[in-house]
């Protein structure tokens, strides 16, 4: 096989993602026809339902900020070259931290109480990712498996703490109480009526700053400071970055650190965000979302931020379908993100090349014309 | 002394059934990840499989045809998963997840379709399912004090897909070890170089792996969906690919010692779930949230090295081009 000519950025960077996604549509598309509806008609209702209906594009930025975080999670480890598939685990482990910090300072003002709430979450998460990147650097376990497994062990300690330790005195189902109300974020529509502006009331809250300042945070680190180069090194490259005295042990490590800090903010979100207390699985598959949306999102913040508002829109949209039809539910929306994933994951390899050809070609073609 | 006896005859008794689909599915990732496949979408495989088996087994109303669709969904979904990792040498572990998000998605899309049950398909008939088989001389060996005992409740009265994976076992142990196919399947792991040079089409092996493992997942969900249960619950898989891979990686990627480690992980959820509300053994104090996680626990125990030494193929999830 002939390597193909290398892509120009802009394809690499819009085209090829975009080709990706219409594959991934068209094949959903092709599903919602089977099924026996008609599959623009049910883009026109997701559409609607994340943008244009009242509240729609608050409850499509509340999604959008939770995967914005797991989308980052990803991103960092896919840098370091390594697959955090643990974005679940560890958000799970930043919701405990969150729920134990904001109940430990209970007595503080909320000035004090809300950030010891959130590096709660930060420093459980981090500490989640930290340990297989641990044993990956220097025990050789491989970070896919552990991640996995890392996963279920957390959703498990996240059962038992509802069902025993951290449950609501005098409750049975599994939720803890609520947090103390001086480390809830405050409410986008809140904040929003006191500068005058009405709004629906919609979850859309004050950690989607919280996730704009990480994608900015993100982009700092990777691109603009050492241990971001090293991070880069190490991924492209491990031998190299050795032979260039990088240690690449320690950069896995704090690598899957920062991941896991990433994936333990979506609880500024869910839980003090939100829902305000811990309830079972209340991560529900962010952490793989943004195996999706960091994919898409070519590990570049600008990427991973209009990612996530697709798939942000898709939930909320997704969740319009469930009203609208009889016969086609919101996993719909899983099946889309299976599909990104497999067509600009899995299969990336599979327009590459032929596109590739294809832009030579036509800029071959341009030159003689000139000539 | 004898109600302790009857106690573990029914913990060995539930041991084997919760280890059934564990069985199936780590044989089937025993031919993937030996032939250099990384398979973490075993448990996408084994929620198609269930939902087809479910879904044929309503609309046919036979068990056998539910089985055989069941085991082409499996091969279905390993055909996407070999598609992609074999011939677009794409990442393993990227196509994996997607697999199994899709058949999370699909299974329930394709559910409320066609049955609008939210997802769920129609409850079976006894006639529809797999149901457990009396072994001859049952009654005849009751009186028999210990083994009249074992045999009514260890050895007879399972359904057919448990004495199937119970055979499955070994026989993919003699195709592993004792076949031609199976010594290249070892190769094509190890060292595909070697493999290809001797003339072998290291992609036609590898996706003959992959339709092995579709098979026995396929198997593994109809076992769920129509044996065990009586239909398809969204997500019924419910991680236990996950420990089936576990299972593999704690048998080191051998048939035998897999199948032993399906058999402790199967033994450990049955002694939790006797152990509720129970007062009797060792291990009450601990919560049942907890003694679930240990797979995964001392999976990753074992892939830190604190138990034994595991070693994967040397050529795994390493794409092959010449």
């Amino acid at each position: 096989m002939s390597t193909p000519p290398p892509l120009p950025r802009w394809a690499d960077l819009v085209l090829l993602p975009f080709l990706n996604l219409c594959a991934a549509f068209l094949i959903c598309g092709l599903i919602v026809y089977a099924i026996g509806e008609n599959p623009f008609e049910a883009m026109g209702v997701m559409v609607r339902g994340a943008f244009i209906y009242q509240g729609g594009l608050g409850y499509t930025l509340y999604y959008t900020t939770s995967i914005i975080f797991t989308g980052l999670a990803v991103a960092v480890a896919f840098h370091a070259g390594m697959f955090n598939i643990g974005g679940e685990g560890q958000a799970t482990f930043g919701g405990i931290g969150a729920a134990l910090a904001a109940f430990g300072c209970a007595w503080a003002p909320g000035i004090i109480a809300l950030p010891m709430a959130i590096l709660g979450a930060v420093l459980a998460g981090a500490l989640w990712g930290v340990i297989p990147g641990y044993l990956q650097a220097k025990r050789g376990s491989h970070i896919v498996i552990t991640t996995i497994m890392f996963n279920f062990i957390a959703a498990s300690v996240l059962v038992w703490l509802l069902a025993g330790p951290l449950i609501q005195p005098g409750q049975s189902s599994p939720q803890t109480a609520p947090l103390p109300d001086q480390t809830w974020l405050p409410g986008m529509s809140d904040m929003l009526a006191r500068a005058g502006v009405e709004t629906a009331h919609t979850p859309l809250n004050g950690s989607f700053f919280i996730a704009l300042a990480a994608l900015g945070l993100f982009w700092a680190l990777i691109w603009r400071t050492r241990l971001g180069y090293e991070i880069r090194a190490v991924g492209q490259n491990a031998d190299a970055a050795h032979y260039a005295g990088i240690n690449g042990a320690r950069v896995i490590i704090i690598a899957m650190a920062v991941a896991g800090a990433f994936a333990g903010l979506l609880a500024t979100n869910e839980v003090l965000g939100s829902s305000h207390r811990v309830v079972n699985s209340f991560t529900a598959g962010y952490g793989f979302t943004g195996i999706a949306v960091a994919l898409m999102g070519r590990n570049h913040p600008i990427g991973i931020f209009l990612a996530a508002l697709l798939f942000g829109a898709l939930f909320q949209g997704g969740a319009e379908l469930d009203f609208e039809y009889r016969t086609i539910s919101r996993e719909m929306v899983l099946l889309i993100q299976g599909m990104i994933i497999l067509f600009s994951g899995a299969l990336a390899y599979m327009f590459n090349p032929p596109l590739a050809r294809l832009i030579a070609r036509m800029a071959a073609g341009r030159e003689h014309s000139c000539e | 002394m004898s109600d302790f006896f009857f106690q573990l005859l029914l913990i060995l008794d539930s041991t084997l059934r919760i280890a059934t689909p564990l069985m199936l599915c780590a044989m089937a990732g025993i031919f993937s990840e030996r032939s250099g496949i990384v398979d973490i979408s075993l448990e996408g495989k084994m929620l198609s499989g269930a939902f087809v088996a479910a879904t044929v087994a309503a609309l046919t109303g036979s068990a056998w045809a539910g089985l055989f669709c069941a085991m082409g969904a499996g091969v279905f979904m390993s055909l996407i998963h070999g598609f992609a990792c074999i011939t677009h040498r794409g990442d393993h572990v990227v196509s994996g997840v997607a697999i199994n998000i899709l058949a999370s998605g699909l299974t329930v899309v394709l559910g409320i379709a066609l049955f609008r049950r939210g997802g769920q398909t129609p409850h079976l008939p006894k006639e529809d399912r797999f149901t457990p088989i009396e072994w001859i001389g049952v009654s005849v060996l009751d009186p028999v004090p210990v083994v009249g005992a074992v045999y009514r409740q260890l050895i007879s009265g399972h359904n057919p897909l448990v004495y199937g994976a119970l055979i499955a076992v070994p026989v993919c142990a003699f195709i592993i070890y004792h076949t031609r196919f199976g010594l290249r399947l070892r190769a094509v792991g190890e060292v595909p170089e070697a493999v290809d040079s001797a003339g072998v089409s290291v992609a036609w092996l590898r996706y003959r792996a992959l339709i092995a493992g579709g098979l026995l997942c396929g198997i593994a969900g109809a076992y769920l969906s129509i044996a065990q249960g009586a239909h398809f619950v969204r997500e019924m898989s419910a991680g236990k690919g996950y420990i089936a891979l576990a299972a593999v990686i704690f048998g080191n990627w051998r048939p035998i010692p897999a199948f032993l480690a399906c058999l402790l992980f199967g033994f450990l959820e049955a002694w939790t779930a006797r152990l509720q509300g129970t007062t009797i053994w060792l291990l009450q104090d601990i919560p049942t949230p907890l003694v679930q996680a240990m797979p995964y626990v001392l999976t990753v125990l074992l892939l830190a090295g604190l138990i034994g030494r595991p070693r994967p193929p040397a050529a795994i999830g390493q794409p092959y081009g010449k």
